[in-house]
């Protein structure tokens, strides 16, 4: 006891300098096991990506006889017009359709719901019950209830239509889009609220003028969050739509996937098509993807 | 103004939520008439051995899944939150698997593992070049894998923000102690993120009961029933078999399994359960 309370201070003064050469850089040592793991995975994720491009960019010849992670000896985007050939305009197109016509209403639907909860939910009881089932939303899984959805979609006469898809799509963001936009709102300080009413201001008017922009980071999120899983929805498209017509590209994907079969470079052709508009996205809202995706939890 | 989301949510999740259980007392063929059935369907299936198999499938996943990924996702994110020279490079690149849709994933990795024309037969690597779809251990082994693959970098960013709130003053304090970088992990770094552990476990716990997509185009189950999970049992029975009623008492038992283990690993945190199931929205 006695010998840790006068060791501890003298071992500080001798070792400090050396212990912390630089600003900032707490750690003499970089984190070698760390390091190691992140390096391995970085190559463990990179590997794969890079053998579809590469690929994607091959004759079917040229794939079945070269190394394959040599890059094409003559390059060719013919897997590319062939894919594009194979209406994947159309299913492009489907995929864009149901993505805005499902994230944009959620959006706009949720962040009233969150508003309101967040402002009147302290005298509402209707309000507070309306809030916890979204809560228990977020813990339906959409395969548990996709045969009554399923059942649901028929008796509306939508089955094999786009709508078929969008609805049950705005019905599962709206959970974690009111959570996440009621978070934000929560933190809006009391009083800008209060100044607005003194202004004569309506609940309509506050929305639009002030918790909207205020929150504007957050709706970004929700968008591209909400956007993300359902531009990648393979299970709804699968169940409630059959023809070819009302294909969305993930489940167009596995159609090509058959149609192709053995040319392997087209089937990758198309998995970067379908990837490029969400890469395109992640390019421009990373850091905006990156807090939404850990909203709500990771703290 | 909260009337519209409400009604949505009612409409396409509370509503189907009652109407599966209702569903699973009746028998349907997914167009004719639905018929009430009694307890037929429960009869069926808690005494069908395939159930318990795809139960069995459903928590190997589960558990190898999660033995898989938390090791790499924890380090990665320990890794993430320190100040290295090209973490915002690796931040970016970690994160593409995420962005790309599972059946775009399953169908890569099909074409990746192929025994004739995939990476193994290509390098000439004895090692890689199995019949990886064709074989039940191995099978199950690349679902967990591209499972794995997909998810940790999201895991290793919830590590990275939570290793991210550890007091500075805590290290210190134990450098002057003089505990080393291992000694610092387990006895800081670990136990500080106890609740981010238990967050990131909900999180794959309960999402892995919702592996659809990826199962589905990758082995469809197969070979044989060896990758055949719930969610594809249930799929399986009722769109492929007809057999609705069967079908939706399978989807209660998912809902049931789902809650049940979202409470249980709520206990052991304290945590908000509410939060689980994001990887299945």
């Amino acid at each position: 006891m006695a010998t840790t309370l006068t060791t501890a201070p003298q071992r500080a003064t001798e070792r400090r300098p050396s212990h912390r050469p630089a600003l900032g850089g707490r750690r003499k040592l970089p984190n070698l096991p760390a390091g190691v793991a992140g390096l391995i995975w970085l190559l463990i994720v990179l590997i794969p990506l890079y053998w579809i491009l590469i690929t994607s960019l091959k004759t079917q010849d040229n794939y079945f006889i070269t190394n394959p992670f040599a890059p094409p000896t003559d390059p060719t985007l013919d897997n590319y017009r062939m894919v594009i050939e194979a209406d994947f305009v159309r299913y492009f197109v489907n995929s864009a359709i149901v993505t805005a016509g499902a994230v944009l209403p959620a959006v706009l639907i949720s962040f009233m719901a969150a508003y309101a909860i967040v402002r009147a939910s302290h005298r509402s009881r209707f309000l507070r019950w309306v809030n916890s089932v979204f809560l228990m939303g977020l813990a339906i899984p959409l395969q548990a209830v996709i045969i009554p959805v399923y059942l649901i979609i028929i008796r509306l006469k939508l089955y094999d239509t786009l709508l078929a898809i969008i609805l049950p799509s705005i019905a599962f963001a709206i959970p974690l889009s009111v959570l996440v936009l009621g978070n934000f709102i929560r933190d809006v300080p009391r009083e800008l609220f209060e100044s607005m009413r003194m202004d004569g201001a309506t609940e309509w008017g506050t929305l639009r003028h002030l918790a909207f922009p205020l929150v504007r980071p957050a709706l970004v999120t929700v968008i591209i969050y909400n956007g993300l899983s359902i531009w990648n929805g393979f299970l709804l498209p699968l169940i409630l739509t059959q023809s070819p017509d009302q294909r969305t590209l993930p489940l167009a994907l596995w159609t090509f996937q058959g149609q192709f079969s053995i040319n392997v470079p087209a089937v990758l052709a198309s998995v970067v098509l379908t990837a490029l508009p969400i890469l395109a996205l992640y390019a421009v809202g990373r850091r905006q993807l990156l807090s939404g995706l850990t909203a709500g939890f990771g703290k | 103004m909260a009337l519209p989301a409400f009604l949505m949510f009612v409409a396409f999740g509370i509503i189907p939520l009652i109407g599966v259980l209702v569903l699973s007392f009746t028998q349907w063929d997914g167009i004719g008439k639905i018929n009430p059935a009694g307890f037929d369907s429960w009869r069926t299936v808690l005494s069908d051995p395939d159930l318990i198999h795809a139960l069995w499938i459903t928590f190997l996943i589960m558990a190898l899944s999660w033995a898989f990924q938390t090791p790499i996702s924890l380090l990665i994110g320990v890794y993430l939150a320190g100040h290295q020279r090209y973490r915002e490079i690796l931040a970016v690149i970690y994160f593409v698997p995420l962005l790309l849709s599972s059946a775009a994933l399953a169908i890569t990795y099909k074409a990746l593992l192929d025994p004739n024309f995939g990476l193994g037969p290509g390098l000439k690597i004895p090692l890689l070049t199995q019949d990886w779809l064709g074989r039940d251990n191995l099978a199950l082994g690349v679902v967990v894998f591209v499972v794995s693959w997909q998810f940790i970098p999201f895991h290793s960013l919830i590590y990275q923000s939570g290793v991210r709130q550890i007091p500075k003053a805590m290290y210190e304090a134990s450098e002057i102690d003089g505990a080393g970088r291992v000694r610092q992990f387990f006895s800081i770094t670990l136990p500080q993120l106890k609740y981010t552990v238990i967050t990131s476990s909900t999180l794959m716990v309960v999402g892995s009961l919702t592996f659809f997509d990826l199962i589905f185009v990758l082995t469809a189950g197969g070979p044989g029933d060896a990758t055949r999970a719930l969610a594809l049992d249930m799929y399986k029975r009722g769109f492929q078999a007809n057999l609705m009623g069967p079908a939706s008492a399978i989807a209660v038992i998912l809902v049931l399994v789902g809650l049940a283990l979202a409470l249980l690993l709520r206990r052991l945190g304290g945590r908000d359960a509410a939060e689980s199931q994001m990887e299945g929205v």
